[in-house]
């Protein structure tokens, strides 16, 4: 490198008070101008306004800046927006740093504001001291594999596919299942229309038709994920269906001898080995349940079109693709055993076993069972729950659906038995939005709302027809006791049951409530941690129809852009080998992307040894670095040296 | 109170959970003693040991490193790396005369604001009781 003059110049955010009301800005700047190299000292009211950023542009002229720092928010939140200016005034963009004032500072010190001061005078020093020895990168360019990947064929992947396939990439839906829909095709209404959930799914599906760029895989599930944005490398494993496509005649179901209980309606009806789940499920031609069938081949012989194999097995697909989006959907709370009376009666029903039971196409053909006297809807099973202990795993969120579901089946019930009694006890109503319609009505239809204490939950005391449910009423300070003729526990949404698996192949990271987080909770919210991975829908948080199907548009839009650009950057934070390097290769084994290879080469007549880095492999995490004794190997950015300057500035006090 | 020793903490925080933790800290206010210094590295197994023994023996009075939960490693298992490493930087504390307290490593995820602020706020309680480094005294 040559020797140029170092001339940093720095930047201190006021970011409104948010800084500024702890720390002494003035102080900083004139600190920072104090500091060795630093040629330019300033402060705005808004770094990130973009007169702030013009600043920058013109001050790297002006002053014949060479690097810039930023002390103002974290830089995953700004430090693209400031790498950009840096470029926009001429410099390499890795040419910046920032220090962190604020979510590390300010924030978090304001009860003591001369130290805080002083903390962001230090942090300031270590952000200079890294920038004087940063080194202009140019990332790589990749070409990008121009179709997608979809993982989940419920709502929101449905969606997220089609739209994926209508701006022209082509698109793999893949769903571990053997039919698509996910959890909603099971309810029996949707709110505001008389459309079936089953019906709106069919419009879905029916689109997955029409377009030549989907592939539908049904029964896949993903094995592991190789590579990165615009490069992935996705392994599936296909569980047999043991059907090929056919024409949907049935005489194999009519045939088939084994009877099972039928998940679908979760138990209140029977299905054969051989099933559809309902008339119209998509891929519209039946699979076969393996753990229950005898195979006695009567579908077999009763099959004209030779489309059933019996002796099927597992299937290996690999998939190139640019980029995912995850759209795994979330698990319906299932209650403990006796929890509000749950397993003790079939008068205790959980929302979504209702849902099957009024659904007129259903397995009890939308009546509920039994004489309908006073039905008893019990708000927030399974959410909102409390810890009793610190290592205690509870649903600690409000499911946001259950509500709602509540009182559309509530006015359901009260328009099919207007002389019925029907009650809501509930903690807080949360029909949010249009909702509030739903709750409205079935305030003028005479449902009955009891507010209870969430440490004070109704009492479910199961009888032989019905039971007995005892709620503190909140308002009156009364306990009042109704004879129910059925319970519906209006349970809520926990991470999908393979969540951890969806985890570990796509390396997401989990929120505190176990769902998928996302890149950043405000900004980012379809991003995930691995870049080139979207996410969609329930599997994120709990979701309704509308914005699960919003969502997966969202991150099919959001998808489409790496894959439009048609090539993208690779971070160019990657290990280099240095000259020190002497190819004792023990960082060959600790890398992590299997990115390191030992090469041989002739230099002076001498045979010598050094390792090599695959650039495209190479993750930029740094145990190589760090497990090298001699310096041999550095993470550009993130170099030895840099890391040292930092941890002697912050020393220097 | 002016006289009471204050521990300086060198703590470098893995990029993709430890420093958004700390940054949620921020966010949701989470008050701890400004005593911590921060370095955003990629990974904790980018860490080398130098840069902790020479943190700890040249004026830090303890050292934090702290990566993604087992299983959660944005790298795929860099963090388990770090934890060998961490064993190897105990026994070298030993060898340099320096207390087990000085150094730790942890696992704080981006949602465990709180977390961060327990454990700079734990370390720095532990270390104003174990005093200055015996490196700063001479």
């Amino acid at each position: 490198m040559t020797e140029e003059e170092l001339r940093v110049g720095v930047y201190v955010c006021h970011c409104g008070t948010n800084i500024a009301g702890v720390v002494d800005v003035d102080a900083v700047v004139e600190y920072a101008a104090s500091l060795p190299n630093v040629v330019h000292a300033t402060k705005n009211m808004y770094m990130c306004s973009l007169p702030a950023q013009s600043g920058i542009k013109e001050d790297i002229k002006k002053h014949s800046l060479n690097r810039v720092v930023v002390a103002s928010c974290t830089p995953k939140m700004h430090e693209p927006t400031f790498r950009a200016a840096v470029q926009a005034g001429g410099l390499n963009p890795f040419l910046y740093e920032q220090a962190n004032i604020r979510e590390h500072c300010a924030w978090v010190h304001a009860d003591q504001p001369e130290r805080a001061t002083e903390k962001a005078k230090d942090l300031v020093r270590m952000a200079v001291a890294k920038a004087r020895l940063l080194s202009p990168l140019n990332p790589k360019k990749i070409a990008v594999i121009r179709s997608a990947l979809v993982v989940g064929g419920g709502p929101a992947g449905l969606r997220s596919a089609a739209d994926l396939a209508s701006r022209g990439f082509e698109v793999s839906l893949i769903e571990k299942s053997h039919f698509l829909g996910g959890n909603a095709v099971r309810s029996a209404s949707l709110p505001f229309t008389d459309q079936t959930p089953r019906e709106a799914a069919a419009v879905l599906t029916d689109a997955l038709e029409d377009e030549k760029n989907i592939s539908v895989h049904t029964g896949y599930e993903a094995e592991s994920l190789n590579g990165y944005l615009g490069n992935f490398t996705i392994s599936l494993v296909k569980k047999p269906r043991f059907v090929k496509e056919c024409s949907n005649c049935g005489r194999c179901i009519a045939v088939c001898p084994v009877e099972t209980d039928n998940e679908f309606d979760y138990g209140l009806s029977m299905r054969k080995a051989i099933y559809m789940p309902y008339d119209s499920a998509y891929p519209n031609y039946p699979a076969i349940d393996m753990s229950v069938c005898k195979k006695c081949g009567e579908c077999v012989n009763a099959c004209a079109e030779s489309a059933i194999d019996l002796e099927a097995e597992d299937e290996k697909l690999d998939l190139s693709v640019g980029a995912v989006v995850i759209a795994t959907g979330a698990k319906n709370y299932t209650p403990k055993d006796g929890e509000f009376g749950w397993g003790k009666s079939d008068r205790v029903l959980s929302l979504p076993v209702l849902e099957r039971v009024l659904d007129k196409t259903g397995p009890t053909k939308g009546r509920l069972k039994g004489k309908v006297e006073n039905v008893v809807f019990i708000g927030c099973v399974g959410s909102r729950q409390k810890k009793t202990s610190e290592e205690e795993k509870v649903n600690e969120y409000c499911s946001r659906i259950c509500c709602t579901e509540s009182v559309k089946n509530a006015i359901h019930i009260k328009d099919r038995h207007p002389d019925a009694g029907v009650f809501y006890l509930f903690r807080d109503i949360r029909t949010y939005g249009r909702d509030e319609y739903l709750y409205r009505e079935a305030l003028e239809k005479g449902v009955v709302f009891i507010q209870f204490e969430g440490d004070v939950p109704p009492e479910v005391n199961v009888l032989k027809k019905g039971a007995k449910v005892v709620v503190s009423d909140v308002l009156s300070r009364e306990s009042f006791e109704i004879p129910a003729s059925h319970v519906v526990l209006a349970t809520g949404f926990e991470p999908g049951a393979d969540a951890d698996k969806v985890l570990e192949v796509f390396k997401l990271n989990r929120s505190a409530d176990g769902f998928f987080q996302e890149a950043h909770i405000k900004l980012r919210p379809l991003e995930t941690s691995t870049e080139g991975v979207f996410i969609a829908g329930a599997c994120q948080a709990p979701k309704n129809l509308v914005e699960s199907i919003a969502s997966g548009s969202a991150a099919a839009a959001k998808a489409a852009v790496p894959l439009s650009m048609g090539e993208v950057e690779l971070d160019p934070a990657k290990a280099m080998v240095t000259e020190f390097c002497d190819g004792c290769a023990i960082c060959i084994d600790p890398c992590l992307g299997k990115a390191i290879t030992l090469v041989e080469y002739e230099k002076d007549g001498e045979l010598k040894k050094t390792v090599e880095v695959n650039e495209a492999l190479c993750k930029g995490c740094g145990v190589c670095m760090a497990t090298c004794p001699k310096k041999g190997i550095d993470v550009r950015h993130f170099t030895l040296d840099q890391l040292q300057a930092m941890v002697d500035a912050a020393l220097e006090t | 109170m002016t006289d009471e020793f204050e521990p300086l903490i060198v703590a470098f925080c893995c990029n993709w959970c430890a420093y958004a933790g700390a940054d949620l800290a921020g966010v949701s206010r989470k008050k701890y003693p400004p005593n911590v210094r921060i370095i955003r590295v990629m990974c904790s197994d980018m860490v080398h040991p130098n840069l902790v023994m020479n943190a700890l023996t040249k004026g830090a009075d303890g050292v934090l490193i702290a990566g993604c939960h087992p299983g959660d490693c944005h790298y795929g298992g860099g963090n388990l790396k770090a934890e060998e490493r961490a064993n190897a930087i105990m026994l070298m504390l030993e060898d340099f005369g320096l207390e087990p307290e000085r150094f730790r490593l942890e696992w704080i995820s981006t949602s465990e604001g709180n977390k961060f602020a327990k454990v700079v706020s734990e370390m720095v309680a532990d270390l104003k009781k174990l005093g200055p480094s015996p490196y700063k005294r001479g």
